[in-house]
């Protein structure tokens, strides 16, 4: 490891590292505004300008040289570096002069103002007079699409957002247009941008050029609450911030977690926030005469209990929706046994996900960080972009990095990197079953819903588990078998077994089935929308949720739930990682969180289950799964489960692997409620009809 | 610079001829393969010439989708490039006053006068009739033969307001002046002919040379 | 001064058949393959022993250059660059050489390539030089069509040479600017290290040189490095295209020994001093992009790298700017000062916001539109610029106006007072409205 002082300060650095890094290190701060260490290096803003002793007698850019460009001196001493001499403090003043002169003074008007990067260093290098007496420049405004706001007049031309919608959005739609002082950042002549990411452009502008156009005038900074949570709103688990004032979610922004989302988030993640305040079941509803009228808790309860004591438990069934936290559906699923109810199922959309092959079988098993390290991956019945933006972000790395090749088994579709489509569907699958080992080393298979969620699912996880065995994906030492749920809550939920009982219990799909029969007497949907709900004959349902979607539509008994950011639940990701929520804000008018509503509900039935608060109930449900007490942390699965998996002898379909996300904007309750993404929506569904042509 | 947009009116099309599909064909294959994007520049231009000195938007995303490039990278390279034209130009001539110093300090001022007078009294517009535009460009290079303005392919040098004008109304009538110095000049020779170069030694036979080698090193540079 | 026969651009004013007879019979092409057959190391000995300094502003030793290209060539090929982007006002030398001895161009080509292991050269013409370009690209054509280059030539080294042309960015001609605009970008210059040696076109090693620099080499290895070298001064040798414009009675190009003094080349070849040499005033020796010189230093000095840095200008392309007293010198600088910031690629802050703001400082200074303390605001301003850019074009932004400040400073004064004593308001909207 090559050693450096940085002011006078000596320190081992690892080889490749930039001086700026090196610096930071050290202790010292180093100013910037291009400079971003998961995009590539532009070296423009010249704000990061160090001396470096030896070297040419002029400042450098220490974002753009890396340790190793520097020569020990004469005698082997390492080289010098220096943060604050007269020399770097100067140049640096002057780049921040330049920053201003043409940058607008508008930060009591700005978005950004706050938490703006020019302004905190404007503090530190800035010098207190105005020497520049010309016009100021004024940039004509940008259209950008309904999601990131612009006011050109503010860019200091850093390129972060051009190099980020590169880079790792994978898109080529903004550059930087003209030159000189008139180089102008834009999109394709005022094109909306079409990445799922774009949002994150707002956190990477250093100004207020690119701000969030629905968050537009609504809050400063300094009063916002500010909650460290989780995101519900896919399987990755991004991690979130969510701003509140009152009770009012005003925006939500990316943490940082290297192993889960970087510190990225999706758009829908961003920009939902609007859908957790339209459409809110605040108060429970029952039916009569055909027409839901608002009721009291016990009414409604009571009418649920008298419809459970007067049916059969095999005439009962519970449907999980895709945003169950893990604890509510322990909770249910303990109600279930409790009553006898066989018919309970995590799985509305069908899948054969849980049944066999242990946690193994169900899991993202390298974890997302392995994508990092894969040297091939076969996509199969999986569109990431549309499921899981921030993970297929990461593919797109993984792919940039080079030495990885990607092959897709389901539909075409604009993945933002190059993959060979190897099929459509099942026949081409099965022809893996007898390939001959790859000689990658660590390849994956990423096996979405689109394959599974079928009423061949398990004859096509056989097939996948078999191809993996004789590729080499499942082998010593190397489990690559991935599964990517687009559903937040459905990992927590297969891990506390809330599938239907060994006995002769329903699936989901035969319970729907059995409803559209008659066969059905009382169907419980605790937040489960994605299902047909038009065709569920004469059923007594209920519906406990937090939106006025299509369970809600159907039901006959309302049950007002709590939302992501209204509680504090656990939601496992797609490898398995359990991560907690906070509570942001509270539920609406007489909503209550969901363990309690049960909770309440297993007392009306004279089956109370057996704790008071979270806490009893999270040490009953760390008893049966107790990877869920590990917070944040991975454990690995049982590989050798996954035989059992490849026993199923059934015949798979002809029929293509298709995505289950049709439109990325409008996959779950809480974001059909929302008006940004309903606008979004629009537009992608414009732009698809437009292409088509 | 100013800030460079798209002209308004826009043509609903663009495709190259079949002559310049096959010229653009034969330019992408001087690069490595994978590398068409360097063609960029040589087959913008074309475009511009086969547009009437002007590029459109719909030739701007004929040359990117030909050559791989999404629409914004052939934007940016259009509106980069200076010599990329995204109005109308002049259909008889467009003339580029060199304005930079060595020509100001020899008249160009007086050149930009005449384009007003005579053109219209703001670059880039085109004149009454649309048959002639002009701007100021920067340094094109001819310095020794300052003033000088330049028509689409041609130079013209050593230039008078006057002689200026007489160029603008020869190409006013769809005429094509003489390029070059419009003095009694050789080139980028000094006036009144070559003071250098006058030796017919050089010219009369073909050369040879006979190899000045240094004198040998005085001692044994080490071999290694 | 320098003797014809001595001279290598003998074609320079077009007199004589540009095309492949005339040029053999000038004598280019001559023994090329003899140094070929030498090797690499042979031809870049024999460029470092000619003492040439590259010819496109810099200065650099042209064979030390070709030295570090990686020995041993790897999985990358390797690339010449040959820079005829020549857009630094008051020079157009290179202009010659495209159009009246392009031979000397394609053969330095295939000789530096060869020396440097590389099997294609990219020339990357300047856009507006349309016609220089079409005469290259004959000449170019006549040679393949010789098989003195292409592939199975004569000379035993395939080599391809791609006729490139730009579409007006002064900033292409900064060399990894070029690369970036080869590979179909904008003209960004890259950051260094990495240098284009190791990371150049398409990221393979290559070498950018001047126009110049190439088109010697031929002449270099034919006459002896030791030849090349007796002309000029230590340090400075060989002789030069020098480009004569601005205030002489008769501009012109002309290849001179290295060292030549001002008053001789402007004697002997440019017809002296418009009004004599009382009349000078000023002088910009190298191009836009250096410091002026005022008219007592500069009459005797040396035309050559060393002599010129000494007065704290510099020799840069040898495009010698004479002023004579008639010259509005804020006014000339600040038409400069408007060229960088018509130039300025717009990439890194201090440049971009910089350029805008002298130019605008200066205009007002031209009419006197200005306070004093301004005048060291603006030095000052130069100063932020100066080495704190990614590229050059930042200094050579700041240069001509610290030239201005340096020595003209009570020139600027007086017009500041002037105005102050007897503004002149209307005129001088007036004026700006002209513009």
């Amino acid at each position: 490891m090559p050693k450096i002082k940085i002011d006078g300060l000596e320190i081992d650095v690892e080889s490749g590292m930039t001086l700026l890094q090196a610096c930071e290190l050290a202790g010292a701060e180093v100013p910037r505004f291009c400079y971003h260490e998961r995009l590539s290096i532009a070296g423009n803003c010249r704000m990061c300008l160090v001396e470096v002793k030896g070297g040419p007698p002029k400042p450098q850019a220490s974002c753009a040289m890396s340790v190793n460009d520097l020569r020990p001196g004469p005698n082997g001493e390492p080289p010098e570096v220096f943060t604050k001499t007269p020399m770097v403090k100067k140049a640096r003043e002057g780049v921040m002069e330049f920053l201003l002169i043409n940058h607008p003074l508008d930060c009591p008007i700005c978005d950004q103002g706050g938490e703006c990067d020019l302004q905190d260093q404007a503090m530190a290098y800035g010098i207190s007079k105005n020497r520049y007496h010309e016009n100021k420049r004024a940039v004509e405004e940008k259209y950008l699409g309904p999601l990131v706001k612009t006011e050109m007049t503010r860019c200091i031309q850093c390129t972060r957002c051009v190099r980020f919608t590169t880079e790792v959005g994978g898109v080529e739609e903004m550059g930087a247009t003209g030159r000189g002082e008139d180089m102008e950042i834009t999109t394709y002549l005022d094109k909306a941008i079409t990445s799922e990411l774009q949002g994150n452009i707002i956190d990477l502008c250093p100004v207020g050029a690119l701000t969030s156009a629905p968050y537009e005038f609504k809050a400063r900074p300094w009063e916002l609450r500010k909650t460290e949570t989780i995101d519900a709103m896919d399987a990755v688990g991004s991690n979130i911030r969510v701003d509140a004032r009152g009770r009012e979610v005003m925006r939500i922004l990316p943490r940082t977690h290297e192993d889960v989302n970087e510190e990225w988030i999706s758009d829908k993640t961003r920009f939902v926030w609007d859908g957790l305040r339209s459409q809110r079941l605040d108060r429970p509803y029952v039916r009569e005469f055909g027409k839901l009228r608002a009721a009291s808790w016990s009414e409604a309860l009571m009418r649920i209990a008298q419809k459970f004591k007067a049916a059969k438990p095999e005439r009962i069934g519970i449907i999980l929706g895709d945003l169950v936290g893990a604890e509510e559906a322990f909770s249910i699923k303990q109600l279930a046994m409790q009553l006898g109810i066989g018919n309970i199922d995590c799985r509305q959309d069908g899948t054969p996900l849980g049944e066999k092959g242990g946690r193994a079988g169900y899991l993202f098993n390298t974890g997302i960080a392995g994508l990092d390290d894969s040297d091939a991956i076969m996509l199969i019945g999986s569109n990431p972009r549309l499921e899981a933006p921030v993970l297929n972000a990461r593919i797109r790395k993984r792919y940039l990095k080079g030495g990885c090749t990607i092959g897709v088994i389901g539909e075409p579709a604009d993945l933002t990197y190059p993959y060979t489509h190897l099929g459509a569907g099942p026949e081409t699958l099965a022809r893996f079953v007898d390939h001959t080992p790859a000689t990658s080393r660590k390849p994956m298979f990423i096996v979405g819903q689109g394959a599974l969620a079928r009423p061949d699912g398990a004859a096509v996880l056989a097939t996948i588990v078999k191809a993996a065995k004789a590729i080499g994906v499942i082998k010593e030492g190397w489990n690559g078998l991935n599964i990517l749920h687009d559903a937040a809550g459905r990992v927590g939920a297969l891990d506390v077994c809330a599938l239907p009982a060994g006995d002769g219990g329903k699936s989901a799909r035969q319970t729907l089935e059995a409803a559209k029969a008659g066969a059905l007497d009382v169907l419980f949907l605790l937040g489960a929308d994605e299902i047909d709900t038009t065709a569920l004959g004469s059923t007594f349902v209920i519906y406990q949720g937090t939106h006025g979607d299509a369970g809600a539509h159907r039901a006959d008994v309302i049950l007002p739930g709590a939302a992501y950011t209204e509680k504090q639940v656990t939601y496992v990701n797609t490898e398995g990682r359990a991560q907690m929520t906070a509570r942001a804000s509270f539920p609406p008018g007489e909503a209550k969180e969901d363990w309690a509503i049960l909770r309440a509900l297993s007392e009306q039935l004279g089956a109370t289950l057996a704790w008071n608060n979270p806490d009893e109930l999270r040490a009953a449900m760390y008893r049966i799964a107790p990877q869920l007490a590990r917070l944040d942390q991975l454990t690995p699965a049982d590989a050798s489960a996954l035989t059992e998996l490849a026993t199923v002898d059934a015949k798979m379909s002809a029929e293509p692997f298709r995505s289950r996300v049709k439109d990325f904007y409008l996959t779950n309750h809480i974001a059909r409620a929302s008006k940004i993404m309903a606008e979004c929506s629009v537009l992608k569904t414009a732009r698809q009809l437009e292409a088509a042509e | 610079m100013s800030v460079r947009r798209l002209d308004p009116v826009q043509p609903d099309s663009f495709v190259f001829t079949a002559e310049n599909l096959a010229w653009a064909k034969s330019t992408i294959e001087k690069y490595p393969p994978g590398k068409q994007a360097s063609a960029v520049l040589p087959i913008l231009w074309r475009a511009q010439e086969q547009n009437d000195g002007w590029v459109s938007r719909k030739a701007m995303e004929y040359v990117g989708d030909m050559l791989g490039m999404s629409h914004i990278r052939v934007f940016e390279v259009a509106t980069f490039y200076t010599m990329f034209q995204l109005s109308p130009v002049g259909k008889r001539a467009h003339i580029q006053v060199c304005g930079t110093t060595p020509c100001m300090l020899r008249g160009a001022e007086e050149l930009k006068k005449v384009c007003q007078r005579k053109i219209h009294a703001e670059a880039h517009h085109l004149n009454a009739d649309g048959s002639l535009s002009w701007e100021e460009v920067e340094c094109l290079g001819a310095c020794v033969n300052a003033p000088m303005v330049q028509v689409f392919k041609d130079t013209y040098e050593d230039l008078t307001p006057e002689a200026l004008e007489k160029i603008i109304d020869e190409f006013s009538a769809g005429k094509t002046p003489k390029p070059g110095p419009q003095t009694d000049r050789q080139l980028s020779a000094p006036i009144g002919g070559p003071m250098t170069l006058t030796d017919p030694a050089l010219y009369s036979d073909t050369r040879t040379f006979t190899r000045l080698e240094p004198p040998p090193p005085l001692e044994t540079p080490k071999t290694t | 001064m320098l003797a014809d026969k001595d001279r290598i651009f003998t074609n320079l004013y077009g007199l004589h058949d540009w095309g492949l007879d005339g040029a053999k019979r000038r004598g280019c092409w001559l023994d090329t393959k003899s140094f070929i057959d030498k090797g690499r190391d042979w031809m870049v000995n024999e460029m470092k022993a000619s003492g040439l300094r590259g010819r496109g502003g810099a200065g650099f030793p042209t064979g030390l250059k070709w030295s570090f290209m990686p020995k041993v060539v790897g999985e990358r090929p390797h690339y010449l660059v040959v820079n005829a982007d020549e857009s630094e006002p008051g020079t157009c030398k290179d202009r010659e050489i495209l159009r009246h001895d392009p031979h000397l161009l394609v053969e330095g080509c295939l000789l530096a390539s060869a020396a440097m292991g590389a099997h294609t050269a990219y020339v990357y013409v300047r856009g507006e030089f349309i016609r220089e370009r079409e005469h290259f690209q004959a000449a170019v054509d006549q040679a393949y069509e010789a098989r003195l280059i292409g592939k199975n030539n004569i000379h035993g080294w395939d080599f391809d040479i791609v006729v490139h042309h730009g579409a007006g960015a002064y900033i292409c001609g900064e060399e990894t600017a070029m690369l970036e605009s080869l590979e179909g970008k904008k003209g960004l210059p890259r950051m260094k290290p990495p240098f284009p040696a190791n990371v150049g076109l398409y990221g393979a090693p290559t070498t950018v040189n001047n126009v110049e620099s190439i088109a010697v080499a031929g002449a270099i290895m034919r006459r002896g490095a030791a030849w090349f070298a007796g002309f000029g001064r230590p340090n400075n040798v060989g002789t030069k295209l020098f480009c004569i414009s601005g205030h002489v009675n008769k501009p012109c190009n002309v290849e001179e020994e290295m060292g030549i003094t001002f008053r001789e080349l402007i004697d002997r070849h440019a017809g002296g001093v418009r009004g004599g040499w009382d009349n000078l005033l000023a002088v910009i020796p190298g191009g836009s992009s250096v410091r002026m010189v005022p008219a007592a230093q500069i009459i005797d000095a040396p035309m050559d790298f060393d002599s010129l840095a000494k007065l704290r200008s510099g020799l840069g392309t040898a495009a010698v700017i004479v002023m004579d007293k008639s010259t509005d010198l804020i006014r000339a600088i600040a038409r400069l000062a408007k060229f960088y910031m018509h130039e300025s690629c717009g990439q890194c802050t201090p440049c971009r916001e910089g350029t805008g703001w002298m130019w605008r400082v200066l205009t007002r200074m031209a009419e006197g539109r200005a306070e004093t303390y301004e005048i060291d605001m603006l030095l000052d301003v130069t100063k932020q610029i100066e080495g704190h850019t990614i590229c050059a074009l930042g200094d050579a932004a700041a240069w001509p106006i610290q030239g201005l400040i340096a020595h003209f400073r009570d020139v600027i004064e007086a017009r500041i007072d002037r105005y102050a004593a007897n503004p002149d308001h209307d005129g001088a909207v007036a004026r700006i409205a002209a513009e």
